[in-house]
């Protein structure tokens, strides 16, 4: 069954990896919902968080592509369950609206929406939340005359994450070590997050 | 950045050795230390510094100008191949590096080790659209193991040393380095070289879990029918020893695909010949009868399984793998045992137990005697009045006995030649089997004679194929490298109009070639050549090729429309092997 995937990858800081990890979507002609790029909890580790609408077995072939890259220590994939998420919206909208129509301040306070910069022209308004949540307020502004609108990409938590510097220092170690268990996905291929 | 941090300098050199070199020096300095002697190359613009800086190394370093990059690459691919080191090719920008690009995609899918230098423009010309300026990274990125650009020479060592480690490490690859020129030219402190032997990110091999091990170990005990299929794993991990103590304790029969021929001699009494499409009838059929399927370093091709859906479904299927991911992207493994199957296969065959298992292997061989009747016979011993490629194969064993290299390009030559040719040792056999890249022999066979240098080498190519990369006897002529070539000509793109009349009503469209003179050809470039149409000249031929004492070219003059079979049509199982 195809569902929402969000993929997290960390990564060292390598300028051509964003190419070679978007080409393993774009070979198998798989859409990118969504990507972010960050620092991770590591230092000098970064963080890939890429969400797409797949089977399980799809993702685990791709998480596994994924890591095969050089510069990729590990890939991780989770189901909307396993994971907090978040994504940013901006709204622009005529401040003459808003200063008319006291409607409007109330939707905008309904929808947990705060005033990010106000002039005289425009209001700019943001949202944190689910990509459901801000589609409706899109819906709701538009008839106000909503001049811009932007949603970031999704970056998430994983909730039985326990992060990842301990798991780098076993990467540093030049002999893999023992405990470091590389082959999970055959171990445990029910439970999908292991760490 | 991720080269400091992943390549550990250890004793770097007192401060009185630091010497201040150019980037070019460095980069020499560092092929000599990874042992590198000989580099396939072809000048231009953006890499003449390094040209320059080749000009004083002739002693240490052979490098052979071949006559097109694309001859470059599949060059140092043999040289790999035949050597089992890593290949070494120069290319300049621009063209220069995308002619590379065959070559690149081709070493991917074959897994082989491949180090690719490339110039490139000045570091602040890059994104300018200037002369000769390729974004070669983002075009290789897709088929190379690992890329990277320099743009400051003090990169340069820990970047080579990472090169070298990556491209042989683990599931060997491409990798290519491009140097911008202001690098190349640059002097910076050179402190020593140092090779690399752990990048963080960077796991070549999984660890071996010895409970799948032990998993693998008693499905194969419990087995009636257990079927060993082996690819080019044993060859790259250097494990031939090991995987013939495995089959031989377990009497385990086993198929190759045509990546992982050689490894087993020819006459192995265990040894049940080619899988897939055009491959021996028993290990096809059987296939989709064994109940346990032991697949040993191969990646379960499309060309190897036929219909995914109908491939030995009946079958538990155990894997053995360096690459995690090859395990359940084609075939569903019941158990995937990650690993160099080098360190895993030992392990495995203590455990398992000593069998001969003498009415399963029967199965392969009365499969055997009927594709013998059906097919094998005819092609080896044909009554027709041309000769079939098989019989040219057949006679080439008698003289080889079995101990030559066999450089194969693609086609129906390539398919009847891993089919009959002999080998008794490893590393013999090469051939482009992943990307069936025509062109691929000419030059292969050169950089493999480079590898093997007291072995013989034979091409055997198309006369489709071997008008593709025609040029690098211009190679042969320079360097007086001693290859036998050998062309054996249907007048056809024969694999192509095999299919045309098979499944295409007839309808020869465009696969009707015509060649030169390749006897003339030949002697232009100053290589004895003769060319023969009749079967009492073949033994003759083939003797004289084959122990002249420098290059020879011979061409030999087949039907022009037989078939090559056993075949498995394309969406069909492996079951539905027709044998005619
Ligand atoms: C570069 C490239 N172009 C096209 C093909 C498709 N192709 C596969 S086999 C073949 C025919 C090869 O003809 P020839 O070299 O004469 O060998 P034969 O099959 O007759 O032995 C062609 C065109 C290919 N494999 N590689």
């Amino acid at each position: 069954m195809k569902q929402e995937y969000t993929i997290t990858v960390y990564t060292e800081n390598h300028i051509g990896l964003l190419v070679r990890i978007a080409t393993i979507f774009s070979r198998r002609k798989i859409n990118i919902e969504s990507l972010n790029t960050s620092p991770s909890e590591a230092e000098g580790i970064h963080r890939f968080t890429i969400v797409i609408v797949e089977t399980e077995e799809v993702v685990r072939k791709l998480a596994r592509q994924i890591e095969k890259q050089v510069e990729v220590l590990k890939a991780y994939y989770n189901n909307n369950e396993e994971i907090i998420w978040q994504e940013l919206a901006l709204y622009k909208v005529p401040t003459a609206q808003i200063a008319e129509k006291v409607k409007v301040e109330r939707l905008l306070r309904e929808h947990g929406a705060r005033a990010v910069v106000i002039r005289n022209d425009y209001v700019v308004f943001e949202t944190v939340g689910h990509r459901e949540e801000t589609d409706r307020l899109v819906q709701v502004l538009a008839p106000y005359g909503l001049i811009e609108f932007v949603r970031s990409a999704r970056v998430a938590i994983i909730k039985e994450s326990r992060g990842f510097h301990e798991k780098l220092r076993e990467f540093e170690q030049a002999e893999p070590m023992g405990e470091l268990i590389e082959n999970e996905f055959l171990n445990q291929q029910k439970e999908i997050f292991s760490m | 950045m991720a080269i400091a941090t992943a390549t550990q300098v250890s004793n770097p050199l007192p401060q009185a050795d630091i010497a201040n070199i150019t980037g070019s020096k460095a980069l020499l300095e560092a092929l000599i230390a990874e042992g590198v002697e000989t580099i396939f190359g072809y000048p231009g613009g953006a890499i003449m510094p390094i040209y320059d800086a080749l000009y004083d190394y002739h002693d240490q370093l052979k490098h052979i100008l071949v006559r097109h990059e694309q001859g470059g690459i599949h060059a140092a691919q043999g040289f790999a191949r035949s050597s089992g080191k890593v290949g070494v090719v120069f290319a300049t920008s621009g063209p220069g590096a995308t002619n590379l690009v065959t070559g690149l995609a081709d070493a991917m899918i074959d897994s082989t080790p491949v180090v690719a230098i490339t110039g490139q423009v000045y570091a602040h010309l890059l994104g300018t659209d200037a002369f000769q300026e390729t974004d070669v990274i983002n075009i290789t990125s897709p088929v190379t193991k690992w890329n990277y650009q320099i743009t400051d020479a003090a990169e340069i060592p820990a970047v080579l040393a990472k090169a070298f480690y990556i491209a042989r490490s683990g599931r060997p690859g491409p990798v290519l380095i491009d140097i911008t020129k202001n690098a190349q030219l640059q002097l910076f402190a050179y402190s020593g070289y140092q090779k690399c032997n752990h990048i963080r990110s960077y796991r070549p091999k999984p660890i071996i879990r010895k409970e799948y091990i032990e998993e693998a170990a008693n499905l194969i005990n419990a087995a009636e029918k257990p079927f060993v299929i082996f690819g080019q794993g044993v060859i790259l991990g250097n494990a031939e020893k090991e995987f013939t103590n495995f089959i031989e304790k377990g009497g385990l029969p086993a198929a190759w695909t045509i990546l992982g021929l050689s490894a087993l001699p020819t006459d192995h009494p265990l040894n049940m010949g080619m899988l897939g499409m055009h491959g021996n009838y028993g290990p096809n059929v059987l296939t989709n009868d064994c109940d346990v399927l032991i697949a040993v370093g191969m990646r379960f091709d499309d060309r190897v399984t036929g219909r995914l859906d109908k491939y030995a479904k009946q079958a538990k299927v155990i894997h053995l793998d360096i690459d995690p991911s090859e395990i359940d992207k084609n075939v569903k493994a019941t158990v995937g045992v990650w690993g160099d199957c080098k360190e895993t296969l030992p392990l495995l065959t203590q455990l398992i137990e000593s069998k001969s298992r003498t009415a399963w292997i029967q199965r392969f061989k009365d499969h055997d005697a009927e594709e013998n009747k059906e097919v094998i016979f005819a092609e080896l011993h044909p009554d027709t009045p041309v000769m079939t490629m098989g019989e040219v194969i057949r006679n080439l064993n008698e003289i080889s006995g079995g101990d030559a290299i066999i450089v194969t390009d693609v086609g129906q030559h390539q398919m009847v030649t891993c089919r009959y040719a002999r080998f008794n040792q490893s590393n013999s056999n090469i051939t482009s089997g992943g990307l069936g890249t025509m062109g691929f022999a000419l030059p292969a066979a050169i950089g493999a004679k480079f590898g093997a240098p007291e072995r013989t080498v034979v091409a055997i190519i198309g006369d489709g194929g071997v008008q593709m990369t025609l040029q690098e006897l211009g190679t042969i002529l320079q360097t007086e490298v001693n290859v036998k070539i050998l062309i054996l000509n249907n007048h056809f793109l024969g694999m192509v109009r095999q299919w045309q009349q098979l499944f295409h009503d007839k309808r020869y469209s465009f696969v009707d070639i015509a060649s030169p003179d390749y006897v003339k050809l030949a002697e232009a470039y100053g290589i004895a050549a003769a060319s023969i149409e009749s079967r009492d000249q073949l033994n003759d031929a083939l003797s004289k090729m084959y122990h002249h004492d420098r290059s020879y070219l011979l061409e030999v003059n087949v039907g022009k429309e037989n078939n090559v079979f056993p075949m498995v049509p394309q969406g069909c199982s492996v079951s539905e092997i027709r044998l005619k």
